[in-house]
């Protein structure tokens, strides 16, 4: 495998130049062990790409989505205002990350605390990438599978987007399977509003359990997500039910990723 | 002009003009109440905001997410609608003591205006059943929850009992007056065409009455006239007191949206200055609020916003929120229609604490947070926003959650102890979990 090139902003600035985009990694994406994995599929996607872009590295720090969901808007504020510096400091214009609540925080409430980005979802930048034709997807490792997406809630409800994962997918030559409760009406994987850093409440049944009952019920080859959180929720709903073998959870960039055998 | 006719139109001027006087009378405190939120602006994009009205409350485009009570639904809304066209001859044959005073002046446009009328009552009426049998036959599952029993499920009902006399009365009414029509006996004016020309009544009336004498249809006719004048009254005294308020205020409640991405959560502008003092040494913060110290997210209805206010006085409790809610599916107890009711119940109390007061609010050792929503509520909220996706009339139950959830956390320290430890792991090492902020770029080497 070839060895990621990855800079940080601090080395851009160091060399004089300026990155295309900054790729925001986010907490899970630099700490989790599944959600590192995001990570670096879009980051070899980014290499095979010839994308110029940059990380805040050690610079970084959490947005504050969680700290906000929680009702603790001073943490949230103190958040946003330490990474709008830095940021501001770069004048850092556009931005990618593989986490739909980083990109909804961002985009929605970093503006009127004095941080003006032009904020996108990875699968937003690859639907980019695919129609300006800087990656293809070769492989056909996912050709005749059946694939069923689902809609985290801050990047779908909460922003809009629907399609531009899904159309990046069409590429896979898969056979994409909707949910009956998709798109505007997609089902919550169980994990936002801070709800991934707490027990759930008493009732009878986890979220993520209905959740992936419901995916399961397609027979699909593989569960795609677009968050970090998603995927820790699907990830344990398919384990719930002994489906790992089976079915795969995976994000959309892993999907990509994987088709080119990158 | 005879007696009678003059006695019934005092009685009839006297109902009118007391039934609106009591109505205006009870709008007005239901404005009170929803005018002690707290000010937001929701004036900018009048275009856009008309544009929303014109296809989320007229269009009703929402409803149509689950077509088949929205097509009933829909029979009921242009029935009530175009009925009110009919309202204006009924109101002022009243009060003039005339018959059917359009018809002659009208003509063919007239028995068009009130066949069409006619049809729809039949539509509505078929719908009004339809409606009784989902909630009391059929059951179906968010019109029956546990949170409507008592007043809701009777309030329903009673709407819905109410219609379905009120279109019986027309029929009485257009009925009758057919048959004596026909007769050359009606108190319209006989145009010598031998019939009234009503796509219904024609044929509904000779079934019904036919057989009977001129002196009992004329009491059936006036049965009907007045009996539908009554109902229309009553309803409308009804509506204050009732979830039915949403005819009205579902237009000015969709116009008022949130038109922001559902995902954008409002920065509080009262812990910006805060944490501006805080981290930059050189900002001066703004006077302090002469209304004394300011409160950090809501405890009380009157710590919500007015628009906030208006979203509960104009949830009509279908409960559509309450059905998508993830939580609330998997059996946790958070109901976001039941938010909207806590909320309006309380304001309502707070309502009648001042009327008893006179205009002045008694404390009465209770809040809206704790004493009618509960942490447990409100913790088990993903704010995922597929209440207020579902919502047909831009209800934002989420909102008020986030509200209470502010208050909790910042005014009482009262957040879960696992949320506790995520607080203090983003303030030492800017992630939510225990990790070092100098580990960030690890991934990239393993």
């Amino acid at each position: 495998m070839s060895e990621l090139s990855v800079k940080t902003m601090a080395d851009y600035m160091a060399s004089g130049e300026t990155p295309e985009i900054l790729f925001w990694v986010g907490c899970s994406g630099s700490f989790d062990d599944r959600a590192k994995k995001i990570t670096k599929a879009i980051v070899k996607i980014l290499n095979h790409a010839n994308v110029k872009f940059a990380v805040l590295g050690t610079e970084e720090s959490c947005t504050g989505d969680p700290a906000k969901r929680a009702g603790n808007e001073f943490l949230f504020q103190m958040q946003a205002m330490t990474n709008i510096a830095v940021m501001n400091g770069y004048e850092v214009k556009k931005i990618v990350t593989g986490c739909p609540h980083c990109f909804n925080t961002i985009k929605n409430e970093y503006p009127s605390l004095g941080g003006n980005y032009e904020v996108v979802h990875h699968t937003q930048l690859l639907q980019d990438l695919l129609n300006t034709g800087r990656i293809k997807i070769e492989g056909g490792s996912f050709k005749g599978k059946k694939i069923t997406f689902h809609d985290p809630c801050y990047l779908g409800r909460g922003n809009d987007v629907y399609e531009a994962p899904r159309s990046v997918m069409l590429n896979l030559d898969a056979e994409l399977a909707e949910m009956k409760r998709s798109r505007q009406n997609g089902l919550c994987c169980g994990a936002g509003g801070a709800q991934m850093f707490k027990e759930a409440e008493k009732g009878n049944k986890e979220v993520n359990i209905e959740r992936t009952e419901e995916a399961l019920a397609l027979n699909p080859d593989v569960i795609a997500v677009g968050c970090p959180f998603c995927n820790t929720m699907m990830t344990d709903g398919v384990k719930h039910f002994n489906k790992e073998q089976s079915v795969k959870v995976l994000d959309v960039a892993e999907l990509i990723a994987q088709a080119n055998d990158l | 002009m005879t007696v009678w006719i003059m006695i019934s139109i005092i009685i009839f001027i006297l109902l009118f003009a007391g039934g609106s006087a009591f109505f205006f009378y009870n709008v007005s405190k239901i404005r009170r109440n929803i005018l002690l939120g707290k000010d937001i602006d929701r004036t900018d994009k009048p275009a856009e905001r008309i544009k929303t009205m014109i296809l989320v409350a007229f269009g009703q485009k929402k409803m149509f997410n689950r077509p088949i009570p929205a097509i009933l639904h829909l029979f009921l809304y242009v029935a009530f609608v175009i009925t009110q066209v009919e309202l204006i001859e009924i109101v002022l044959d009243g009060a003039l003591g005339n018959h059917r005073m359009f018809r002659p002046s009208l003509g063919g446009f007239y028995t068009f205006m009130v066949s069409f009328i006619e049809i729809l009552s039949v539509l509505a009426f078929i719908g009004t059943l339809a409606f009784l049998a989902r909630r009391n036959l059929l059951k179906v599952p968010r019109l029956v929850k546990s949170e409507l029993n008592g007043w809701p499920k009777l309030d329903a009902n009673f709407i819905l009992l109410g219609e379905i006399t009120l279109i019986c009365f027309i029929f009485m009414m257009n009925g009758a007056d057919e048959v004596l029509y026909s007769r050359g006996m009606s108190h319209a004016q006989n145009m010598g065409d031998g019939s009234l020309g009503l796509t219904i009544s024609s044929h509904l009336g000779p079934v019904l009455f036919g057989g009977m004498s001129e002196h009992s249809l004329h009491i059936i006719e006036r049965i009907g006239w007045w009996g539908h004048i009554c109902m229309v009254l009553g309803f409308l005294n009804y509506l204050p007191y009732s979830k039915h308020f949403h005819i009205l205020l579902a237009f000015p409640n969709v116009y008022y949206s949130n038109l922001e991405k559902k995902g954008k959560f409002t920065n509080l502008g009262s812990v910006t200055n805060e944490v501006k003092a805080m981290m930059d040494p050189s900002f001066t913060p703004p006077a302090a609020d002469p209304n004394g110290p300011m409160r950090f997210g809501a405890k009380e209805v009157t710590d919500l916003s007015w628009k906030q206010l208006l979203d509960s006085y104009t949830c009509t409790e279908c409960g559509r929120c309450t059905s998508a809610c993830p939580a609330n599916i998997t059996g946790k107890v958070l109901s976001p229609r039941l938010i909207m009711m806590k909320t309006r119940d309380r304001l309502e109390e707070v309502g009648k604490n001042m009327d008893a007061n006179k205009g002045e609010f008694k404390e009465d050792g209770k809040s809206l947070l704790h004493d009618y929503i509960t942490p447990e509520e409100l913790w088990a909220c993903t704010s995922c926003n597929a209440c207020v996706q579902e919502c047909p009339v831009n209800i934002d139950p989420l909102s008020i959650i986030m509200d209470l959830r502010r208050f909790l956390v910042m005014e009482q320290s009262a957040a879960p102890a696992e949320l506790n430890m995520m607080f203090n792991n983003m303030e030492n090492n800017g992630a939510p979990w225990q990790f070092s902020p100098s580990d960030r770029l690890n991934w990239k080497n393993e």
